[in-house]
């Protein structure tokens, strides 16, 4: 079973990743100018104090200790305590995070759901005018920054239309769908536009391909060679595409959160920058890039799933 | 010779546009970007103030042109930084391969793994909002494409002739490298950057918006959107033009970049 082999290899390459990323994170924080001790302190302390305090988070120890540390503690989940809110770190990111996941897969959804009947509509009719008109629409999408968007939307639907509430998460699921909804329209919009070109091409492609020709010569109708043929093949290339693009989704959702005031990672971010809260900044910085990695591997798997060419 | 699309032409002129707002604000401006008229405060858009004014009666328009020189430079900076360093570690890495390609394959998984306005952000956060902290951010950051495309670029060029003729005439690696390899290399590079300036302005002005990137009162599109978002249900011209400068510039550079990737026959 090669696959097999091939997937175990795959699975163990996430331990190194995880390190790596603990390593990168700890290493850019002390390599930057700017230190933990005086921004909780302020400018005022006195030596003493800061001398207490420096051994008390044991900033007084060698740098591979302190590594070592901090990338023990990390595994289990202790990211120390916020210097502005003053509880563990742990939990502010435990109850933002399904927050913003949330976003993030109503996005990815929106996105799907605009982008795949568009972009067999644009491929079908390519270079004639629902083409041109699908193509130039997104256009403008791709050159919108996300807040922009976002300002409108919040305007119009939630301000003039009172259709959508201005903010927040709610309580029960339904209501966090519910205000999820513009914040995750807004961010799935650039990506729809992405998901949209790629799919086209890939489309434009597949109609191309030699089986497809020797699919309608056996005389299969053309919707049984549209969804059995093409679409299967398009989505493979539009799998790989949402797992490379997590990344992006969650660097929207830091600028959605901050335009709906949704309580997810990146309003917690952004508000900890303003609070000088390393702490939480650099515990965010380090899930979010184990999250990216968790889902670089889900593709790889997914699309072994979809393409019996990988992994052979 | 391939003719100029209309979609190149339509990006050129759009640029024209933005670059010309850049190069001379003062003959473009009706007004003073920074001039308070507490005559007209939160005006709507006439004849007297075509883009309306804000809060403080400053004429919308007048800011919205003298910002496309702010946003200008911070996409030419966060575009011309990552493309030096990553071109010359692309150059590098292709050129030497082996072990140090190795490393760099790691290092280049180990940086996408981090969301790169994530990681903008981390670093803008240790060293302070502001927009030369944004560009050592960028830089540090925004290598990655640029060392990939040029790093596969120097990889086909080794193979070629011209290269080994140098090498036999017993010229110097540099020589090869900078007067033969990167002249042949480029394009693609170059053909990306013209694309990555419309993400640059769109990071620029996210950062702006955000409060991380310019610092008001400088007149940038994003500071602009986010001095008039709270009146956005009462005086939406405050965010929406300088908006719409921002789309403008953006599909300007998307389209000079896609069409010159056609023109230029680069696959993408």
């Amino acid at each position: 079973m090669p696959r097999l082999g091939w997937l175990l290899g795959r699975l163990l390459q996430i331990v190194p990743t995880f390190l790596l990323i603990g390593i990168a994170v700890f290493v850019l924080a002390r390599l930057l100018p700017g230190d933990a001790v005086s921004a909780m302190l302020g400018d005022r302390a006195s030596d003493e104090t800061i001398n207490r305090l420096t051994a008390q988070l044991g900033l007084n120890r060698s740098l591979g200790a302190q590594l070592l540390a901090f990338l023990s503690a990390a595994v289990q989940g202790d990211f120390g305590a916020s210097l502005s809110r003053h509880v563990p770190v742990l939990r502010l990111v435990a109850e933002a995070l399904p927050v913003t996941l949330s976003l993030v897969a109503i996005a990815t959804v929106l996105a799907l759901a605009i982008a795949l009947p568009l972009a067999f509509i644009a491929a079908l009719n390519a270079n004639r005018w629902p083409d041109i008109a699908i193509r130039a629409v997104f256009q403008v999408g791709l050159s919108s920054p996300v807040f922009y968007i976002g300002l409108i939307l919040l305007t119009v639907f939630a301000g003039w239309l009172g259709w959508f509430p201005v903010g927040g998460y709610g309580e029960t699921f339904g209501e966090h769908l519910y205000h999820l909804f513009l914040p995750g329209l807004t961010l799935s919009l650039s990506f729809a536009a992405v998901v949209m070109r790629n799919l086209r091409a890939a489309v434009l492609a597949v109609l191309t391909a030699e089986y497809v020709d020797f699919a309608r010569a056996k005389g299969l109708a053309r919707s049984v060679v549209l969804l059995r043929h093409v679409l299967r093949n398009a989505l493979i290339a539009t799998v790989t595409l949402v797992g490379l693009h997590v990344g992006a989704l969650l660097g929207g959702a830091v600028i959605t959160e901050t335009v709906f005031a949704v309580p997810g990672v990146g309003r917690l971010m952004i508000d900890s920058i303003f609070a000088r809260d390393y702490p939480v900044i650099q515990a965010l910085t380090l899930v979010l890039a184990v999250l990216v990695s968790l889902a670089f591997l889900v593709t790889d798997f997914v699309q072994m799933w979809l393409d019996p060419r990988v992994g052979r | 010779m391939p003719r100029l699309s209309p979609a190149l032409l339509l990006g050129a002129v759009l640029l024209g546009i933005v670059l010309l707002a850049a190069a001379v604000p003062d003959w473009l401006a009706p007004y003073d970007p920074l001039a308070f008229d507490f005559t007209a405060l939160s005006a709507a858009p006439s004849a007297i103030h075509p883009f309306g004014t804000d809060q403080f009666g400053r004429d919308i328009l007048s800011r919205t042109i003298h910002a496309a020189r702010i946003d200008l430079q911070i996409a030419l900076f966060c575009m011309v930084f990552p493309l030096l360093i990553g071109g010359l570690i692309g150059l590098l890495v292709g050129w030497y391969g082996g072990w140090i390609d190795a490393v760099f394959g790691r290092l280049v998984d180990l940086v996408v793994t981090f969301p790169f306005l994530v990681l903008v952000i981390f670093f803008v956060a240790v060293l302070g909002p502001g927009l030369v902290n944004v560009y050592i951010a960028v830089a540090c950051v925004g290598w990655v494409p640029y060392a990939k495309l040029m790093r596969a670029e120097v990889l086909v060029q080794r193979q070629s002739d011209y290269v080994a003729a140098g090498r036999v005439l017993g010229y110097a690696m540099p020589r090869i490298l900078l007067r033969h390899i990167l002249p042949n290399a480029c394009r693609p590079v170059l053909v990306y950057a013209v694309t990555d300036m419309a993400l640059a302005i769109l990071l620029g002005s996210s950062l702006g918006y955000l409060g991380l990137g310019a610092q008001p009162p400088t007149a940038e599109w994003g500071v602009l959107i986010a001095d008039g978002k709270n009146f956005f249900t009462t005086a939406p011209w405050i965010s929406l033009f300088p908006g719409v400068a921002i789309v403008l510039a953006g599909i300007g550079f998307s389209l000079t970049g896609d069409g010159l990737a056609d023109f230029l026959a680069v696959k993408k």
